[in-house]
C-alpha cells in the first residue's frame, strides 16, 4: 500500500500524515511521499490523504479554495476509479467542498479554535478504512480545529443516516462544535473515501497517548482492497 | 515630520542628533534621519540596557550561538541543534491585542527560522490585570485568539506557557512569546552579509505602510491615554504567508542557496540590512526602487522603515540568484533582487539609482551611545496593596480562595484554543506537567521546556526574585527529568530613566546571571522590553526566564497524576514564607523584602528530583510554587482525582516557621513527590532535605500543620481552580475578529 499525501501551500499537517502513512505501513520511507498541489500524476499511489491545516490560507472559506487545485482534480478523477482517500481536517472540508463527500463543516458553534484528546465512537458504515475496528469501538483520537461542526439539510441528513455513511461520531457529550448527530466523519456512497475532523495522524506512537488511529491508515490494506 | 525638531518627534534627543551630526559631517536627510532614529530607538540599541546585559554568563560547552545572532541555539547531539528565543509584543497587544500577539508569535518564529531552523514549539508568558474589568476581557480574549491564530495556521504547535493576572498590567499588558526551532547544526546559517558583489533578496509578503514605527516606537516609550491612535501603527500578521516562508527558506538552505539569512523585524529593511553588514563587517547598497510594494507611490524613508510582516533578506551568490527567486516561486511569495553587498562600509540607499541616502554602517548599528542607568533603590513598597480575601478566612476557605486566584486557577480554556500537538513531537503540553516535552528521535531524545516569571515576587525583591524565576525553570525541568542546556530572558520593565525602575533592572539582571552562573546554564539570547508603564505607575518588573533541557528517555517524563495508596514526599530545602505569596496578595499586606535563600542546596534537590524522575522511579513530581504546598498538593489531587492526607508538622519543626507558613509560604527548592514508599525513601539520606508529608487516598484534600486543618473535597477544589473560564470569557467573545 502506497499513500501519496497532498500539499498545499498552507497545509500543516502533511508531514505528520506521512509518518502515520509509514508507520501503518511497517516503517519504511518508500511507503508514502508528498504530492505537491501543481502534480496531477498520481500513478503508483494506491491511496491519498488530504492532510490537515489551512490550504492556501483559507482565507476564503475552509477548503473552498483547494478544491480547485490540479491535484485536487486528479484526486476526484482517482476517486472515481476506487482509489482510496482519506481527508483529514482540512482535508474533509476540502472533500466537501470538492463534492467527494456529502455535507459541510461550519464555524464551531462556540467560534473559537478547539485542541483536545477526545473519544469517537466508530460508525455503522461499510468502508475498507473501518476494517480495522469494530462498529461501536470507542477510539481515543485528538481533534483540533475551529471549523469543525458538521452540518447537511434535513434531507441529506436522513440520507447519509440510512444509507449508513458514518464512519465516527463524537463520543456522547464530547461533541466539540455543534455536528449535527454528533457526526465526526463520513464516507462517500461506495467507500472508499473518507473524511473526518479529528486527527488520527496524531494518535500512531505511543508518546501520544494513543495508537488508536494507526488502525484507520491499515484499514484499507487489512480489507484485502489495498495493493 | 515636523518642522521644529524632527528628531524630537522622532524620539532622538538633541544630544543624539548632534552626535549623529557630528559622525556623519553634516545634517542628516529624511531618509537618513528616519533609519537613525529606529536604529538608535531602546528597542533596537538596548542603550539603557546593554551595558547590565554583559554580565550575563553566555558560554558554555553546548552552545551553538549565543546572544548577537537572531536566536541563540545548543547542541543536542547527533548533529542538531535547538534554536530558542522569547521576544514581547507588549505594547502592540495593549494597543490591538490580536494583531499584536498574532505578530509577536509571527516575529519570534521568523527569529528562529532565520537560523534555517524548524519551529517546533512556542510557549506564552502573558500578563493581564485582574480579570474583572471589560479591558482585561478584551485583552485576555483578543491575545489568545491572536496566539492561537498564528501557531495554529502554522502549523506551530504551542505547548505551554504561563498567565498572571496582576493590577499594574490592567493598561500594560506583557505579551511575550518563545519559539523553539530544531536544526541541523551543519545547515544552521548566520545573519552576517559577506562577499562583496553578492546579492540582496528580499522575499516574502509586499512592503507597505503598515506598522511604520511600530514596534521600534511603540516599545520605545510609556503607554498613554491617546495610544489607540496608535493602532495604525500595529502590524498586521498573515501567517500563511509566513507559512510560505518557512517552507521556501528551509528549501532554500536544504539546496545550500544562501550566504546569509536575516528576517525583517521592528525597524524593517534598515534595521535586518544594517545588523547583516554590521555583522559582516561590510558595505551594503539597498534600492527602494526594487522592493516589490503593497502601495505605488511610497517615499523612501517609507520603504526603509516599513514593518511589514512576513519578509526575510538574504544574501545571495550571483550564480545562484535565479534557483533562489525559481523557489520563491514556487512557494507563491514575492521575491526581488534590491541590492548587492559592498566592502566600502557604507550602507547606501538608493532610488532607481540615485543614492538618497548613505550612513556609515557602524554609525547607524553601533555608533547609539549606551546610557549608565541612575539607580535609587526606592525606600518603601511603591505599588498598592487590595484586601480580597476575608480577614477570618478558615484554612479551607484560603485553600480554596487560592485555587481559584487568577493565576494560580487553570487555563486550559487558553491552553485549547492552541494546537499543542501537530508536529507529532508533543510528549507534554502545557498544563499536563510543570515544563512541556517535545520528542526528538533525529537525535535520540527529547527536550524540556519551562517558561517563567512572577513579577509580584520580582517587585518585592528584584534580586531575589529574579533569582527564584530561573531556578524554578529549572525544577519544572527536574519534574520531568530534563537538565538545563540554555535559558533565554524577556525583561519587561518600566520606564528605565526612572531611579526606582532603574534599580529593578539592575538587581534583575544581577539576580539572573548569578541563577544562570549557578545552574551553569549559559544566556544564549534575549530581549529587553522597557518603558512598560502608563500614568497609572509601572509594571511590576518581569523578566521572563525561558530554559531548554534534554533528557534521555522521553518515556520516563513524570506526568502529574498519583495512585491510590501513594505516599507523598516533600523533598529540598524549601523553608516556606508568606513575603510575596499569593496568600500575603488576598490579604493586600505586600510588601518590600523576600527572604535570601542559598542557591546550592536547591540545586542539589532539582538534580536528586532529575535523577528519580530520570530512572522511573518516581511518576509524580511537581515543584512547590504559587500559592505554596497546599497549592501544589491540591493541584495533584484535581489532576489525579484523588485525594490525599498530608501532615506538614516536620516542615514545622525543621523549619520553625509557623503553621500557616508551612501551608501556604512560598519560596524556591520545594518538591512534591509522589509513588512507591520504598522508592521515595531512597532519596533521604542523600543530603537533601526529605519529609514523608502523607499519604494519597480518599476524596478529600486534607492537610494540616499545628492547631490548622484544611479539609476540601476534591471536587470542591476542582470547581474552585476551574473557575477562571466564567470570569475571563468576554461579553463580546468573537465579535472583535
Amino acid at each position: 500500500m502506497k499513500w501519496g499525501v497532498l500539499q498545499f501551500p498552507g497545509s500543516c499537517d502533511e508531514r505528520d500524515a506521512l509518518n502515520a502513512c509509514q508507520l501503518a505501513g511497517g516503517g519504511g520511507e518508500g511507503l508514502a511521499r508528498l504530492v505537491w498541489h501543481e502534480e496531477t500524476d498520481l500513478s503508483g499511489l494506491d491511496g491519498i490523504v488530504v492532510p490537515g491545516g489551512f490550504s492556501y490560507g483559507d482565507y476564503l472559506r475552509a477548503g473552498a479554495i483547494a478544491r480547485f487545485s490540479p491535484a485536487m482534480t486528479a484526486v476526484a478523477d482517482f476517486a472515481a476509479e476506487g482509489g482510496f482517500v482519506l481527508g483529514i481536517c482540512n482535508g474533509f472540508q476540502v472533500l466537501c467542498e470538492s463534492g467527494l463527500l456529502p455535507g459541510a463543516l461550519l464555524t464551531n458553534e462556540r467560534t473559537r479554535f478547539i485542541c483536545r484528546q477526545g473519544d469517537l465512537v466508530v460508525g455503522e458504515a461499510d468502508s475498507p478504512f473501518l476494517a480495522g475496528f469494530e462498529a461501536g469501538q470507542t477510539i481515543s483520537i485528538p481533534f483540533k480545529h475551529q471549523s469543525g461542526r458538521f452540518f447537511a439539510p434535513p434531507e441529506l441528513l436522513d440520507e447519509i443516516e440510512s444509507r449508513g455513511q458514518v464512519a465516527f461520531r463524537y463520543a456522547p457529550g464530547q461533541n466539540p462544535n455543534g455536528s449535527l448527530n454528533d457526526i465526526a466523519g463520513v464516507t462517500n456512497e461506495a467507500g472508499n473515501v473518507l473524511g473526518l475532523m479529528p486527527h488520527p495522524e496524531h494518535a500512531v506512537e505511543a508518546f501520544s497517548g494513543s495508537t488508536d488511529g494507526l488502525a484507520l491508515f491499515r484499514g484499507p490494506a487489512l480489507s484485502g482492497a489495498g495493493a | 515630520m515636523s518642522e521644529q525638531s524632527p528628531h524630537r518627534e522622532l524620539g532622538l534627543t538633541d544630544h543624539e542628533f548632534e552626535l549623529i551630526c557630528e559622525k556623519m559631517g553634516r545634517e542628516p536627510n529624511g531618509v537618513e534621519l528616519a533609519m537613525f532614529s529606529l536604529l538608535w530607538s531602546e528597542h533596537c540599541a538596548y542603550k539603557h540596557s546593554r551595558k547590565l546585559l554583559k554580565n550575563l554568563p553566555t558560554e558554555g560547552p553546548r552552545v551553538v550561538m549565543g546572544p548577537g545572532e537572531n536566536a541563540g541555539a545548543v547542541d543536542i547531539g547527533n548533529g542538531y541543534s535547538v534554536a530558542f528565543k522569547v521576544e514581547s509584543h507588549n505594547h502592540p497587544s495593549a494597543v490591538e491585542p490580536f494583531q499584536g500577539a498574532a505578530t509577536g508569535v509571527g516575529g519570534i518564529l521568523r527569529d528562529v527560522i532565520a537560523l534555517g531552523a524548524r519551529p517546533i514549539a512556542i510557549l506564552d508568558s502573558l500578563r493581564f490585570g485582574e480579570p474583572d474589568t471589560e479591558r482585561t476581557h478584551y485583552l485576555v480574549d483578543g491575545v489568545v485568539r491572536g496566539i492561537g491564530h498564528y501557531g495554529n495556521s502554522m502549523g506551530i504547535p504551542t505547548v505551554g506557557g504561563e498567565i498572571y493576572f496582576e493590577p499594574p498590567y490592567e493598561q500594560n499588558p506583557l505579551v511575550n512569546a518563545m519559539c523553539v526551532g530544531l536544526a541541523r547544526t551543519d545547515e544552521m546559517v548566520r545573519a552576517a552579509a559577506a562577499g562583496a558583489g553578492n546579492k540582496v533578496v528580499l522575499f516574502g509578503s509586499l512592503t507597505g505602510r503598515d506598522g511604520i514605527g511600530g514596534a521600534s516606537v511603540l516599545a520605545s516609550a510609556e503607554l498613554d491615554e491617546g495610544d489607540d491612535a496608535k493602532r495604525p501603527t500595529v502590524q498586521i500578521g498573515d501567517p500563511f504567508e509566513e507559512s510560505k516562508l518557512l517552507e521556501c527558506c528551509q528549501e532554500l538552505l536544504a539546496e545550500d542557496l544562501l550566504v546569509s539569512l536575516q528576517d525583517l523585524g521592528a525597524a524593517g529593511l534598515t534595521s535586518s540590512a544594517g545588523e547583516m553588514a554590521s555583522a559582516g563587517g561590510t558595505g551594503i547598497d539597498i534600492d527602494v526602487g526594487k522592493v516589490p510594494l503593497r502601495e505605488a507611490d511610497m517615499e523612501p524613508f517609507e520603504i526603509m522603515v516599513s514593518e511589514s510582516q512576513e519578509r526575510m533578506l538574504a544574501v545571495v551568490e550571483p550564480s545562484k540568484v535565479d534557483a533562489v527567486l525559481a523557489l520563491c516561486t514556487k512557494w507563491q511569495t514575492a521575491s526581488s533582487v534590491i541590492g548587492e553587498v559592498t566592502d566600502s562600509g557604507t550602507f547606501r540607499i538608493l532610488k532607481d539609482g540615485e543614492t538618497v541616502g548613505e550612513i556609515a554602517v557602524d554609525d547607524l548599528v553601533d555608533g547609539c551611545p549606551l546610557y549608565d542607568l541612575d539607580p535609587e533603590e526606592p525606600a518603601e513598597w511603591t505599588y498598592a496593596n487590595r484586601e480580597s480575601i476575608e480577614a477570618d478566612a478558615s484554612p479551607s476557605d484560603i485553600a480554596l480562595s487560592l485555587l481559584s486566584s487568577p493565576s494560580i486557577a487553570s487555563k486550559h480554556w487558553a491552553f485549547d484554543q492552541y494546537d499543542s500537538i501537530v508536529g507529532s513531537r508533543t510528549v507534554h503540553r502545557a498544563g499536563v506537567a510543570d515544563a512541556a516535552v517535545l520528542n526528538i528521535p533525529e537525535s535520540d531524545r527529547a527536550i524540556a521546556i519551562a517558561i517563567d516569571g512572577n513579577g509580584r515576587r520580582v517587585a518585592c525583591d528584584p534580586f531575589q526574585g529574579t533569582i527564584e524565576a530561573t531556578l524554578e525553570c529549572a525544577a519544572n525541568l527536574a519534574t520531568v527529568g530534563a537538565e538545563p542546556l540554555g535559558v533565554t530572558n524577556c525583561l519587561n520593565f518600566g520606564n528605565p530613566e526612572k531611579p526606582g525602575v532603574a534599580w529593578q533592572l539592575g538587581r534583575s539582571v544581577e539576580g539572573l546571571a548569578e541563577a544562570c552562573r549557578a545552574l551553569d546554564a549559559p544566556v544564549v539570547g534575549g530581549n529587553v522590553s522597557l518603558y512598560n508603564e502608563t500614568p497609572q505607575g509601572p509594571i511590576y518588573p518581569t523578566p521572563v526566564v525561558g530554559m531548554v533541557g534534554e533528557l534521555p528517555d522521553p518515556a520516563k517524563a513524570a506526568g502529574e497524576n498519583w495512585r491510590e495508596g501513594d505516599s507523598i514526599a516533600l523533598v529540598g530545602p524549601f523553608d516556606p514564607s508568606l513575603a510575596g505569596s499569593e496568600l500575603e496578595k488576598q490579604r493586600g499586606q505586600l510588601g518590600k523584602g523576600l527572604p535570601a535563600r542559598e542557591i546550592a542546596p536547591v540545586r542539589a534537590a532539582i538534580e536528586l528530583v532529575r535523577e528519580a524522575v530520570r530512572s522511573g522511579a518516581i511518576r509524580t513530581a511537581t515543584d512547590v510554587s504559587d500559592g505554596g504546598v497546599t497549592t501544589a498538593l491540591a493541584e495533584l489531587a484535581i489532576s489525579s482525582g484523588l485525594g490525599c492526607e498530608a501532615d506538614l508538622d516536620p516542615v514545622v519543626v525543621r523549619r520553625e516557621c509557623d503553621p500557616e507558613d508551612a501551608l501556604f509560604g512560598e519560596g524556591p527548592g520545594g518538591f512534591i513527590l509522589a509513588g512507591v514508599a520504598a522508592e521515595l525513601e531512597k532519596l533521604g539520606g542523600q543530603g537533601v532535605d526529605f519529609e514523608l508529608i502523607g499519604k494519597v487516598s480518599g476524596n478529600e484534600v486534607i492537610v494540616k500543620a499545628g492547631e490548622s486543618r484544611i479539609e476540601i473535597l476534591v471536587e470542591e477544589a476542582e470547581a474552585a481552580f476551574d473557575s477562571l473560564e466564567d470570569r475571563i470569557e468576554s461579553d463580546q467573545a468573537g465579535l472583535t475578529h
